[in-house]
C-alpha cells in the first residue's frame, strides 16, 4: 500500500526522523494560513501517489503567504501527468506546504527488502535527487549498502559506516547516523516494504533533513497496523481495482480489449502472455484465487464486463481447489444475471472438469469453449477482433 | 527415485482442524501419503476426521515419527508454526499459507537456516512425487510417475504444465512449487541441485515469473553445474512495470525483474526456452526426443 508524502512525514516525525516543518492543505486559503504560520519562504507540493511531481509542475516555491495561496490555487484541482500516472493524469486534491530549506548537499537513503539475501537492505548514495535505478545503472560504485541482520536489525556501526561513506563529518555525520537508525526503526515497526528519502539533504546550517519521503507498506502486514491502514486513499486507486479488492479478487486494469479471468497468479500472467502471442492485447490481470466461490466468480465476471474496453472474455481455469463445477456454476449465474453482452470463451481443466463442461453445455448459454489454452487464446482474440470490426 | 518426499514420508498437518487443513489432509491421505495426524494448539488429545491431533509438533514427532510438516496455519501465526516445526527437528516443512508478512518470513527463514530443516514455501502448492507421496494442495490425478523434475513459483501454472506432460505420456519424478512470495525457504537453485543429483530425474521443467532475481541465479547455476536438459518458461512477459501481479513477489521494480531479462539469462545458460505457455509439454517432449 502506498501513502502520501505528508502522511509519510507525519509518521516519520513519530520516529524522530527530521523532516521540514509544514502541514497539509486542501484549499488555497488554508495554504496561505500555513505559510503565514511557518514564516518565510515555503514549498507547495502536490500530494499524489505518483512520483515525478516536480517535473510535471506539481511543486512550486513561494516567497510570501500570498504567493503560497496563488501556487495552491494553480496546483489544487490540476490533473498531474507524470511517467507514473495513467495518461489522463491524476487530480490533485491536497497539497503539502512546508518551509523551504537552504540545501547544501542532496543525498539518497532507502530501506527495502533484498529478496536475494532475504533480509533488509539499507542503501545510501551521494547522488541525491536522482532515481536510484539510474545511479545503479550509470555509477554503481556510488551506492553504499548495508544489510540488516534478520533479527538484530541494523547495527549502529553500520549506520556510521554509511554516514562516513557519504563523506559527512561532525554534527551532520551524527545527525545522519540517527536519521538512518530512526528510519530503519520506522521501516521495521510499521512493516514497510520501502522507505525512501530522496533527497536526504544537509542544509547550509548543517541540519540533516528528509526533504521528500516515500513509504510503501507490506499489504500482508496491514492487519496489525490499523493506524497505517487508516491512511489508505482510495481516491488514488482505480475504481475497478477498489471494487475487486472488496471481493478478495486480484485485478489490474491494462490497456487491451480481451478480458481475462484466471485462477492463480502464474496462470493469469501466462494467460495474458498467450493472448498477446495470439495477436491480442489483454484488458486486465484477474486472479480469482485458488479457492474462489461461485459468488466470487460472479463478481469477477461482473467487474470484467463492466470495463467498457473489453470486447471479449477468456476464462481460463485449471481446477485444483477451485473445482470446475463450481466455476461453471458461478459463470452460469453471472451470465444469467448480467446477460451475455460480449463473446465469452471458457477453457477449463482439472478437478471435476467433465461435470463442469456438462453444466455449461446444458445451460443453453452461448458460451464458446476450448480444449487447451492455446486454442482458447486464438478463439478469443478472433472474437474480439470481430467485435471491434462491428463497431 | 525422487527428491524430498517418497513412500517413507510421514506427514503431520499443522492447522489440521481448520477448513483447508482438514480438507487437504484427507486429500493427501487419499492419494496414498502417510498422514500421521495433525497439530492444533489447545486441541491436543482429540481426533479430527479420524486424524489424531496434538498440541505441539514435538508430540507429533515423538508419538508418530512425523518427518514432514504441512502448514495451513493462518498468516498471522504461520511463521511461528514453521519455526515450531524446525525446532522440533522436522526435516521438511512445507508451508502452503498465503499472505504471511514479509518481515515474519525474514525472521522465520533465519531461524530455520540455523537448523537442519528445509522449508518449502510459503505461498506455494507444495510438492508431489507421483505414485508415492503428495504433500500439498495440487490435484493428484493429473500427475504420472516418470523422470521430469518440475519446479515453479506458481500453483495453477504448474498444474498446467504437469497436465501437458501427462497427456503426452511424460511422467514426473517430483514436482515442487517453491512459492510466489519475496522470501521463501527454498530457491530454484536449491531444487536444481537436488534434481541434478537425482539419478531418476532426466530433465527439468522450470517455470519462473517476473520480479526478483531468482531466475538469474538459476541460470548461473545451470551454466556452472547442471548436466541435464532444462526447459524454461517465464510468465509475465506482458506485465506492466510497478504493478504487483497477484504474487507479492511478482513485480517489475525499477526496470529490474523483467521476463525478457530472465529469458535471456536462461537461454545464455543453455536452457531451452518456451515462448508460449501452451507449448511447455511439447518442448519437453522435443528435448527428451519423444516428441
Amino acid at each position: 500500500m502506498k501513502i502520501h508524502e505528508y502522511q509519510a512525514k507525519a509518521l516519520l516525525r513519530e520516529f524522530a526522523v527530521a523532516v521540514p516543518r509544514g502541514d497539509v492543505a486542501d484549499t488555497p486559503a488554508r495554504a496561505r494560513e500555513i505559510a503565514s504560520g511557518l514564516g518565510g519562504r515555503v514549498v507547495v507540493k502536490a500530494q499524489v501517489h505518483a512520483g515525478g511531481r516536480g517535473k510535471a509542475g506539481g511543486v512550486k516555491l513561494a516567497e510570501t503567504p500570498a504567493a503560497a495561496e496563488a501556487a495552491a490555487r494553480q496546483i489544487l484541482g490540476m490533473r498531474l501527468r507524470t511517467p507514473q500516472t495513467p495518461p489522463e493524469g491524476v487530480e490533485v486534491r491536497r497539497i503539502l506546504v512546508e518551509e523551504a530549506s537552504a540545501v547544501e548537499t542532496e543525498l539518497y537513503l532507502s530501506v527495502t527488502l533484498d529478496r536475494a539475501r532475504s533480509t533488509d537492505l539499507v542503501m545510501v548514495s551521494q547522488a541525491g535527487g536522482m532515481e536510484i535505478e539510474e545511479v545503479a545503472a550509470r555509477s554503481p560504485e556510488k551506492i553504499l549498502r548495508e544489510w540488516a541482520h534478520p533479527t538484530l536489525g541494523l547495527h549502529a556501526f553500520q549506520a556510521r559506516r554509511l554516514a562516513f561513506g557519504l563523506g559527512l563529518t561532525g554534527e551532520p555525520q551524527k545527525a545522519a547516523v540517527a536519521l538512518v537508525q530512526n528510519l530503519f526503526a520506522c521501516y521495521r515497526a510499521k512493516d514497510c516494504s520501502l522507505a525512501e528519502i530522496n533527497p536526504l539533504v544537509v542544509t547550509t546550517e548543517g541540519r540533516v533533513l528528509a526533504l521528500d519521503a516515500k513509504l510503501d507498506f507490506d499489504d500482508n502486514a496491514l492487519y496489525r497496523h490499523p493506524d497505517v491502514t487508516a491512511l489508505r486513499d482510495v481516491a488514488e486507486e482505480l475504481p475497478l481495482d477498489v471494487e475487486a479488492s472488496r471481493y478478495g479478487l486480484n485485478y489490474i486494469k491494462l490497456d487491451g480489449d480481451v478480458g481475462c479471468m484466471v485462477n492463480g497468479a502464474g496462470l493469469a500472467m501466462a494467460t495474458m502472455d498467450i493472448i498477446k502471442l495470439a495477436g491480442g492485447e489483454p484488458a486486465n490481470f484477474l486472479d480469482v484465487g485458488g479457492g474462489a466461490s461461485p459468488e466470487q466468480i460472479e463478481n469477477a465476471f461482473r467487474i470484467l464486463s463492466s470495463d467498457p474496453s473489453v470486447k471479449a472474455v477468456f476464462i481460463n481455469v485449471f481446477g485444483g481447489i477451485l473445482r470446475c463445477d463450481r466455476l461453471a456454476q458461478g459463470v452460469i449465474a453471472a451470465v444469467r444475471t448480467l446477460g451475455l453482452k460480449m463473446p465469452v470463451v471458457v477453457r477449463m481443466e482439472g478437478t471435476n472438469v467433465e461435470l463442469g463442461k456438462k453444466m455449461l453445455a446444458e445451460s443453453g448459454l452461448a458460451l464458446a469453449t476450448a480444449d487447451d489454452m492455446g486454442a482458447g487464446a486464438h478463439k478469443v482474440v478472433e472474437l474480439a477482433r470481430a467485435a471491434r470490426a462491428v463497431r | 527415485m525422487s527428491v524430498l518426499v517418497d513412500k517413507r514420508t510421514r506427514v503431520a498437518v499443522q492447522g489440521i482442524t481448520g477448513r483447508e487443513g482438514a480438507f487437504h489432509a484427507a486429500r493427501c491421505k487419499e492419494y496414498g501419503t502417510t498422514v500421521v495426524g495433525g497439530v492444533t494448539p489447545g486441541k491436543g488429545g482429540t481426533t479430527h476426521e479420524d486424524f489424531p491431533v496434538w498440541n505441539t509438533v514435538a508430540e507429533a514427532v515423538a508419538n508418530e515419527g512425523a518427518n514432514c510438516s504441512l502448514v495451513f496455519v493462518p498468516p498471522a501465526a504461520a511463521a511461528d508454526a514453521v519455526m515450531e516445526a524446525a525446532a522440533a527437528g522436522i526435516p521438511l516443512v512445507v508451508c502452503i499459507t498465503e499472505g504471511i508478512p514479509a518481515s515474519d518470513m525474514v525472521r522465520a527463514r533465519a531461524f530455520v537456516a540455523e537448523t537442519e530443516t528445509r522449508l518449502i514455501g510459503p505461498n506455494c502448492p507444495g510438492l508431489i512425487t507421483p505414485g508415492q507421496a503428495k504433500v500439498g494442495i495440487m490435484p493428484g490425478h493429473i500427475h504420472r510417475e516418470g523422470h521430469v523434475g518440475v519446479v515453479s513459483r506458481s500453483g495453477t501454472l504448474t498444474y498446467e504444465v504437469v497436465h501437458q506432460l501427462t497427456t503426452r505420456g511424460i511422467g514426473q519424478s517430483t514436482c515442487i512449487g517453491i512459492g510466489g512470495d519475496p522470501v521463501t525457504g527454498t530457491s530454484f537453485v536449491d531444487v536444481l541441485r537436488l534434481f541434478n543429483e537425482d539419478p531418476e530425474t532426466r530433465a527439468v521443467m522450470l517455470i519462473g515469473e517476473i520480479g526478483g532475481s531468482a531466475e538469474e541465479a538459476a541460470a548461473a547455476f545451470i551454466k556452472a553445474q547442471v548436466r541435464k536438459p532444462v526447459v524454461a518458461f517465464i510468465c509475465g512477459q506482458t506485465a506492466p512495470p510497478g504493478r504487483r501481479m497477484g504474487h507479492a513477489g511478482a513485480i517489475i521494480a525499477g526496470g529490474k525483474g523483467t521476463a525478457a531479462e530472465k529469458m535471456r539469462a536462461l537461454a545464455a545458460a543453455g536452457a531451452h526456452l518456451v515462448q508460449s505457455p501452451a507449448d511447455m509439454g511439447k518442448r519437453v517432449a522435443e528435448v527428451l526426443g519423444t516428441g
